[in-house]
């Protein structure tokens, strides 16, 4: 009777095979009859306007059907708030050939629809488009005064402002017994994911559209397709079963979805759109930003006062907003604080949340800040991490509901050797190398919003479970079939997980770590409720043994109900649904968190990261050569899966803080380096040594899985410790990513 | 992309028959840059002559005067894993595969290593001024992002430097380059091949169109006992050189008898200095001599807003690889690189 749980097995994701085999579909690849091609024609300008678009040639190719530009484009909604989709910031939705006003380098300006793609490509430089400019101002260092607060909006329900200020900061600043400040400076980051953003488009008559679609929502896009074209909900039917990567840039509706849909209402044909790499730099971004901190402790290394202000880029349209500022006082219980957000809008498309958006910006400035007071105090920088330990998180003032920190810290520094480390910077040598041990902490907000599952049996006792939520390629439906599993008391073969299908149940666009957390407890209730019936269908039956038992005395087990009490009185599912003369047993539930008790508790996964560099000073060349991450993220459903999380977000880390950028012109205000050549991310002559440990974690409160999720907490701490690395190895403190060869020369 | 043609050809008089002189006709061999420069409109080109059949090129012979021929078709692979080029040319073993990838390698051919073209940003977006594009129109770079730019050898008309890491090797080597045209044969010292960008940056190399390389020849010499090639890049691999470092040295009883250095990324051509090379003739092999050559070819460097610690870091790079030349054992596979 005893069955080893799922949850907690190191399951590969179930989709693997199909993946490493090329059998998986992307959105891209979807074929269908007589499909058209639409190739997107991008401003060449920054800013100013259309003032003539000539076609004519284009139109006139061979293979061109149709070119939709501002002048005869369909018509599409009219109100601001019917393009707004679940991530938009407040102000003005961006709106796709709306007019012949030109906001940002690279906005999309018309479409070219053909035969193939590459006739539509082609046909697209044959279109002549003459611009008035204007003067624009892409400069964010040049524009810096110009910062100004934020417009507050639905998205700081997951995002909120800065805590209100505590105490008296700057009158304990100055009374501190150390100090520490910095500016810290990154500039404009893209995702990148491998596949492009495409769109494929089944038009199935009167309104009605079949969408495979690159997105990390489908209920999102089918959405905002619904709103702008005026179609109904259920006529608008959007797939997305693999995603080949999105980090943050498929949160929304991007424009290659717009132009798929609105050429083939248009032609009443299928049509697909794919952006190609350079377009690729013409949405979201990470935004550039300036940060400033003073942190202030008193001699035993207690911290006592933080400061912390943020300026960030955004769009002319939008505030896009992060969380950069509040996480230093959530980790240290200082009691004098002032924390300040501000932004700079800009000609530029409006920024998007990008892997750990605000956490990863926030928590650089705030680690190496620390690591510069641990030094001023001639305190080991973990032992410093220790002193200013709380179980409390005093910006909200609210215990944690769990929080095994210290564990990590533990761990991490035993599996990493941190007692080896000389605290004097620039007394470790390998060879003629430096070498720098760093650390940093990692933090994430621990979400979790509502989503609903269908469970369903059939009489072959086999069970599907159906949820709209995505698998952007973190493996989670492998974990939700895990947790279906254990709660079902089935194996994984008899379960089956179909997802991604905006038609299915409700499930929230996929990101900022909440969604195992989410669509898990969705599934768990589900399938209780699921195990409820099954029990309820067979307790009626003549002559049960379950007749005087309750649920609770029942124990669910591969396909039979079998009565604790005793073993022996059993009966298999298959028998119910035959006596019964039933095909299927069926629910579909919604969990969501409390919301009596669940803000009552401050809740957040951690991390410890332990980062050896090794330098080259003459030649300012540096390595990282190992690193270890241990993270507190509760109950880790599936460590391999988590394990590849956490990997991905340290090697992020390492392009983060050594490898990548997007440069900008303020010439011509474009983005110069948008392909994958120029735009260096990490080659694996780059990755060296990278070990994750979990710390146990036991969480009751955030919910009923325990479970905190794991797709940001592995890029947070990483920058940071290889900052603290490089000090350590060099003397030198470089706040500014990426750390290249001129910073160090 | 514009609309060509495309056609095979499998000798070199057909291949000469069919570019014809014209410059809108285009070989293909490796294929890894005309592709890219195709496909981003910068090439125009009404046919392309796919020369790979050639067979007569595709292989490395040895001279009678001891050196070597590389053909223009063998790949870069090839030739860098090539017995002969790995025991008697380590330093173009080595040079070659710090470049590219290895599937680019895999691809890419000697002869159009020679012939690929800038990365600069702004020669790559056909939306921004560029002299070497579009004569005239300006040079972006100048004022603009120029961290990957020259230092050395630039005019107001063009700072792009040359991509190639073999060619830093084949200039530091004196290879010979053979080129077949209309008018037959001739050769040119590889110091003469390539161009300063002048007042024709359009103008990469002294190859008169309607001409191909046909191979390239290695002196006899190959500073196998010494030598070294130091890349200093963004990442580890799949990135051009912000600066590049090619050393041989001949060096008898502790003194310099014969020294070449030549240096990548920073200018529109490998670059040489020969009053530098000269200058260690016949002193001792140390760091103070390296620094003083060193100086020598950085001898009127000019940065500009983002590239002037390019100038600092080559002349540390150029001692640095001189140090690494006396002890070339370092560099062999699998050892890692220090001194």
């Amino acid at each position: 009777m005893t069955r080893k749980p799922m949850i907690g097995q190191s399951i590969s994701r179930l989709e693997g095979p199909l993946k490493v085999t090329g059998e998986a579909k992307y959105a891209g690849e979807y074929n269908a009859e007589n499909l058209v091609y639409g190739y997107v024609v991008n401003s060449s300008i920054t800013k100013g306007s259309i003032s003539a678009i000539d076609t004519d040639d284009a139109k006139k190719m061979n293979g061109v059907i149709e070119i939709f530009t501002h002048e005869n484009r369909p018509p599409t909604a009219w109100f601001d708030i019917q393009y707004a989709d679940m991530d938009a910031p407040p102000g003005t939705v961006f709106k796709p050939l709306k007019d012949n006003i030109i906001k940002y380098n690279g906005q999309p300006i018309a479409l070219v629809v053909a035969e193939t793609f590459e006739m539509a490509r082609y046909a697209a430089m044959k279109i002549k488009v003459a611009y008035i400019d204007e003067e624009f101002e892409t400069d964010f260092k040049a524009k810096l005064h110009n910062e100004r607060n934020p417009k507050k909006g639905l998205a700081s329900m997951l995002k909120p402002p800065p805590p209100k200020p505590k105490g008296d900061f700057e009158e304990a600043y100055r009374n501190s017994y150390v100090q520490s400040s910095g500016t810290f400076k990154h500039g404009t980051e893209h995702h990148n994911p491998m596949e492009m953003f495409a769109s494929t488009v089944i038009y199935q008559g009167k309104g009605k559209l079949k969408i495979y679609d690159k997105t990390q929502g489908t209920i999102n896009s089918q959405l905002y397709v619904a709103n702008v074209f005026g179609l109904k909900m259920k006529n608008v039917q959007v797939i997305s079963p693999f995603v080949g990567g999105a980090f943050g840039s498929g949160l929304r509706p991007q424009y290659q979805l717009f132009m798929a849909v609105m050429a083939s209402l248009a032609l009443k044909r299928n049509v697909r759109v794919t952006l190609d790499r350079t377009q690729m730099f013409t949405f979201g971004h990470r935004p550039p930003t300036i940060q400033y901190t003073r942190f202030g402790a008193d001699q035993n290394g207690k911290v006592n006062a933080l400061y912390h202000k943020a300026s960030a880029e955004t769009s002319q349209f939008e505030d896009y907003v992060e969380m950069v500022v509040n996480w230093s006082n959530m980790l240290y219980p200082a009691e004098n604080t002032l924390m300040e957000s501000k932004l700079v809008p800009l000609d530029v498309y409006s920024p998007l949340d990008m892997r750990a958006p605000g956490g990863s910006t926030g928590i650089h400035a705030i680690e190496i800040t620390m690591d510069e007071l641990a030094f001023k105090l001639n305190i080991d920088p973990l032992e410093l991490r220790l002193i200013n330990y709380s179980n409390v998180d005093k910006s909200s003032d609210k215990e944690y509901s769990s929080k095994e920190l210290r564990e990590c810290y533990l761990q991490g520094a035993e599996k990493f050797g941190w007692s080896k480390r000389n605290p004097k910077p620039r007394s470790m040598k390998r060879g003629n190398k430096l070498i720098g041990y760093g650390m940093a902490t990692g933090i994430w907000d621990a979400n979790r919003l509502l989503a609903r599952v269908e469970a369903r049996m059939t009489s072959d006792g086999k069970v599907e479970l159906k949820s709209a939520v995505t698998d952007i390629g973190t493996g989670t439906f492998t974990v939700l079939s895990q947790i279906a599993s254990d709660e079902l008391g089935m194996n994984l073969e008899n379960v089956t997980f179909s997802y991604a299908d905006s038609s299915m149940p409700f499930a929230p666009i996929q990101g900022g770590s909440f969604t195992t957390a989410t669509v898990g407890a969705a599934v768990k209730t589900a399938c209780q409720a699921l195990n409820k019936k099954i029990f309820k269908k067979a307790a009626s039956l003549k002559e049960s043994f379950l007749s005087f038992a309750q649920f609770e005395d029942i124990i669910f087990r591969n396909g039979f109900l079998i009565l604790k009490s005793d073993p022996e009185s059993r009966i298999s599912v298959v028998d119910i649904f035959k006596q019964l003369s039933i095909k299927e047993i069926k629910t579909t539930n919604t969990a969501m968190p409390n919301p009596l008790t669940s803000g009552k508790k401050a809740k957040a996964a951690h991390s410890a990261v332990f980062v050896e560099v090794e330098v080259d000073e003459e030649l300012g060349v540096i390595e990282v050569t190992r690193a270890v991450t241990s993270v507190a993220a509760g109950k880790i459903i599936n460590p391999k899966t988590a394990e590849s999380q956490i990997l991905g977000g340290m090697v992020w880390g390492i392009s983060k803080a050594l490898h990548e950028e997007t440069i900008t012109d303020h010439q011509f205000g474009k983005y110069m380096n948008p392909n994958l050549a120029e735009y260096h991310i990490p080659v694996h002559a780059d990755i060296h040594d990278l070990s994750v440990i979990f710390v146990e974690e036991q969480d009751q409160f955030v919910n009923d899985l325990g479970i905190k999720g794991v797709g940001e907490i592995g890029i947070v701490g990483m920058p940071p410790a290889i900052a603290n690395a490089v000090f350590h190895a060099t003397g030198k403190r470089i706040n500014d990513l990426p750390i290249h060869f001129e910073r160090l020369l | 992309m514009n609309n060509f043609s495309y056609t095979k050809v499998s000798t070199l008089a057909d291949a000469i028959h069919e570019i014809d002189g014209d410059i809108r006709n285009k070989i293909v061999a490796g294929g890894t840059n005309i592709n890219d420069l195709l496909r981003y409109f910068i090439t125009k080109a009404d046919k392309l002559v796919d020369i790979n059949p050639v067979s007569e090129y595709n292989s490395i012979v040895r001279l009678e005067n001891g050196g070597i021929r590389l053909g223009a078709l063998h790949t870069n692979a090839d030739t860098a894993y090539d017995p002969i080029v790995e025991e008697r040319y380590p330093l173009l073993s080595k040079a070659i595969l710090a470049g590219a990838s290895a599937q680019i390698r895999n691809m890419a051919t000697n002869g159009g290593n020679l012939m690929q073209r800038t990365r600069c940003y702004y020669f790559y977006d056909i939306h921004t001024p560029c002299n070497k594009r579009d004569l005239g129109s300006g040079c972006s770079a100048i004022n603009g992002y120029n961290r990957i730019h020259a230092v050395v050898g630039q005019s107001e008309n063009c700072i792009a430097v040359f991509p190639s890491d073999m060619c830093v090797a084949l200039a530091a080597l004196q290879a010979t380059v053979n080129i077949s045209g209309p008018n037959g044969e001739r050769t040119l010292p590889f110091a003469d091949f390539h161009r300063l960008p002048g007042d024709t940056p359009n103008i990469d190399n002294n190859l008169i169109h309607g001409e191909i390389i046909t191979s390239i020849d290695l002196p006899e010499k190959g500073f196998e006992k010494n030598y070294s090639y130091l890349k200093l890049r963004d990442r580890s691999s799949y990135a051009f050189a912000l600066v590049s470092v090619a050393t041989g040295l001949d060096i008898q009883n502790n003194v310099v008898k014969e020294a070449r250095i030549a240096l990548g990324g920073v200018a529109h051509k490998p670059w040489r200095v020969l009053e530098a090379e000269d200058f260690l003739i016949g002193k001792e092999p140390v760091r103070e001599n390296f620094a003083k050559a060193a100086d020598l070819i950085l001898k009127g460097a000019q940065g500009y807003e983002h590239n002037s610690f390019k100038i600092e870091l080559a002349k540390r790079a150029v001692i640095r690889n001189c140090m690494m030349a006396l002890n070339p054992e370092v560099q062999r596979p699998g050892a890692k690189p220090s001194v």
